[in-house]
């Protein structure tokens, strides 16, 4: 990813968020912004507090303290179902697909909030109806066909493999047609080859215009993919920036690459 | 397995069609007009368990208080029909309505509660319902009831003999499977079954939960409330015990047993509590402790019941292998 500091337009904006479980502070004052085209990473620790971040963000979880912007508007207090109809997707780090659905259901569910038809619709077929359905079932192929699912449509999500229902999750996420895409740890459960061809499949997505914000552990992943980075230990931010201030900064190194081991073998 | 499965789907259409042409049949085949009331009830019990399997199988809602809209379905016909002379026809989708509107008022104040606690809340609402039936003197005829439901036409076929009251529920059975069916095969369908499956995930794809549980609820309760209409002018009496939570759990049994989540479940179930309840009756109340044994049984060995979506060949496919749930990320580096 080449630096294109020229023109940045902010997308989605943490201010200043917090979220306290009792005494546990698992976001403590976090900022951050990601730019139209971002593919940004956040790293950090286990218990860092990413998934918490990303429910924030997702409407999931009200912040302690602090707010989001999605395009300048404030969606703090929205539902997530609120936040998916201004096209933020997500996908979760524990898996929660349909797992009785097959993967093309899946795929429909993710056309939901672009097709209107109602009860009445479907008990007469009405025009609508019929148009709903063939674009949702259009769409959600289309998505398939791309992410590589194609020939596993009618099966059910819950017997495909860990890798395959990672991908079933990106791809339901994909038919909101989102403005920006979360990804929390999609490489998790992936086998070294899985991951590569995901790592490029999402710089594909982020060629193609979709801005993606990914929680990863796979630092060679994060570090040759992601072109703003940020950095939480113990809820509260280290750093904000881009790969090559993440590898120098001291600060994360202890924290985060800590136990003796150097940053550049990690990432290497 | 798969075998039954795939000639199933190649013949469908002919399959289905011949077991309705069956169906149709039954009533002059069968001539003891005792089985004729069985099969009457086996239908009536299809419908109004396929009702509660619309809540319970597909928006993973878990409704107990089934029986308390089938009552109002049932007191609505019987007071419209004996009141005002109002024709049967007519009230089957007021009944419905009727009951739809009381499935919101449940619905709308348990939107937040989930599994045991929505259950004894709509279980509350159906006591409610059944007390007010029993107490309301001078509208439901308290405990007397309300005698003399008139026959619904049909054809002007005699509908005080089950023979031609069959057709009655058939055809309602026939059409709640055709527009349940459709229902499920759309939008709206595949909102509910997604809110069963992962209601965090529904959300966060833009699904209304509120909206489409409020909505599950009452297409259910107006089914139950339908069959509560055919109900009333088939015993021509009616009276509150006959809506007691006993009937809602025997209504539960079916869908437990028969497997929820398919439309096939609450027919299949429906037919083996009928049968069981007709052929048991000479074990007298004993019988429930044989219901007993086989519900936990059914737990036991097949949780997902003989047609349930979970596992079940019937249902399209089962999930071989557990994914196993990975809580914490892989150690870093
Ligand atoms: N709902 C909750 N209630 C109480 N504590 C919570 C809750 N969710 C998260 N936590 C706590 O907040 C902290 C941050 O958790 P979080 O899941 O956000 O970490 P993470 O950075 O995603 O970690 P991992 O890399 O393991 O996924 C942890 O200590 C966790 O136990
Ligand atoms: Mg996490």
């Amino acid at each position: 990813m080449a630096e294109q500091t020229l023109t940045r337009v902010p997308l989605l904006e943490a201010q200043g968020i917090c979220k306290y479980f009792g005494g546990l502070k698992a976001v403590d004052h976090v900022d951050m912004t990601i730019c139209q085209g971002d593919i940004f990473g956040i790293i950090g620790p286990n218990g860092a507090g990413k998934t918490t971040f990303f429910n924030i963000c997702t409407g999931i979880f009200t912040p302690t303290q602090g707010r989001i912007f999605f395009c300048g508007e404030d969606i703090t207090a929205m539902s997530p179902e609120a936040v998916a109809q201004k096209r933020i997707a997500r996908t979760f780090q524990n898996l929660q697909l349909f797992k009785f659905m097959t993967v093309l259901e899946n795929v429909k569910i993710g056309c939901h909030i672009k097709t209107k038809s109602n009860m009445f619709d479907a008990i007469l077929h009405t025009p609508t109806f019929k148009r709903d359905e063939a674009f949702t079932t259009e769409k959600s192929l289309e998505i398939l066909k791309r992410i590589g699912l194609f020939d596993f449509r009618d099966t059910l999500a819950g017997n495909l493999s860990y890798g395959m229902q990672r991908k079933v999750e990106i791809a339901r996420a994909l038919a909101l047609d989102p403005k920006i895409l979360l990804l929390d740890e999609p490489a998790a459960g992936m086998n070294p080859l899985e991951t590569k061809a995901l790592m490029e499949f999402i710089q594909a997505l982020n060629a193609d215009g979709y801005t993606i914000a990914v929680i990863e552990h796979d630092m060679k992943f994060v570090m040759n993919s992601c072109n703003r980075i940020l950095v939480l230990n113990f809820g509260q931010k280290i750093l904000e920036g881009t790969p090559a201030e993440v590898k120098t900064n001291p600060e994360v190194q202890s924290a985060y690459f800590g136990k003796g081991m150097v940053a550049g073998e990690a990432i290497r | 397995m798969s075998k039954v499965q795939a000639f199933y789907h190649k013949h469908r259409t002919i399959l289905l069609l011949a077991v309705f042409a069956a169906l149709c049949v039954l009533p002059f085949v069968v001539t003891k007009a005792l089985f004729v009331r069985y099969a009457c009830n086996i239908l009536l019990f299809a419908t109004l368990a396929g009702s509660l399997n619309a809540i319970n199988g597909y928006s993973g809602q878990m409704c107990l208080g089934q029986a308390g809209f089938f009552a109002i379905g049932a007191y609505v016909c019987a007071i419209f029909s004996t009141r005002f002379g109002v024709n049967f026809w007519l009230l089957l989708p007021i009944s419905g309505v009727f009951a739809a509107m009381v499935g919101l008022l449940v619905a709308l104040p348990t939107l937040k509660l989930q599994g045991i606690y929505l259950s004894i809340v709509t279980l509350g609402a159906s006591e409610i319902i059944r007390i007010i039936a029993q107490t309301w003197e001078p509208v439901t005829g308290g405990a007397l009831g309300i005698k003399n439901i008139p026959y619904p036409w049909l054809f002007g076929l005699d509908t005080f003999r089950p023979k031609y009251y069959y057709f009655i529920f058939l055809l309602i059975g026939v059409l709640f499977l055709l527009v349940t069916n459709r229902v499920l095969k759309s939008r709206v369908g595949r909102a509910w079954i997604s809110i069963r499956e992962d209601q965090i995930a529904a959300k966060s794809l833009g699904v209304q939960t509120s909206f489409y549980k409020s909505l599950n609820f009452m297409y259910g309760a107006f089914w139950a409330g339908v069959v509560g209409c055919a109900y009333a002018p088939f015993v021509n009496y009616i009276e509150a015990s006959q809506f007691s939570t006993d009937t809602g759990f025997n209504v539960l049994a079916m869908i437990v047993i028969g497997g929820q989540g398919t439309l096939l479940g609450p027919i299949l179930g429906s037919m083996i509590v009928t049968v069981l309840t007709e052929s048991l009756r000479f074990l007298d109340n004993w019988r429930y402790v044989i219901y007993a044994v086989i519900i936990i049984m059914m737990m036991w060995l097949r949780p997902q019941g003989i047609a349930g979506a979970s596992h079940s060949v019937l249902a399209g496919g089962k999930i071989k292998r557990k994914p196993v749930r990975r809580e914490g990320a892989r150690s870093h580096g």
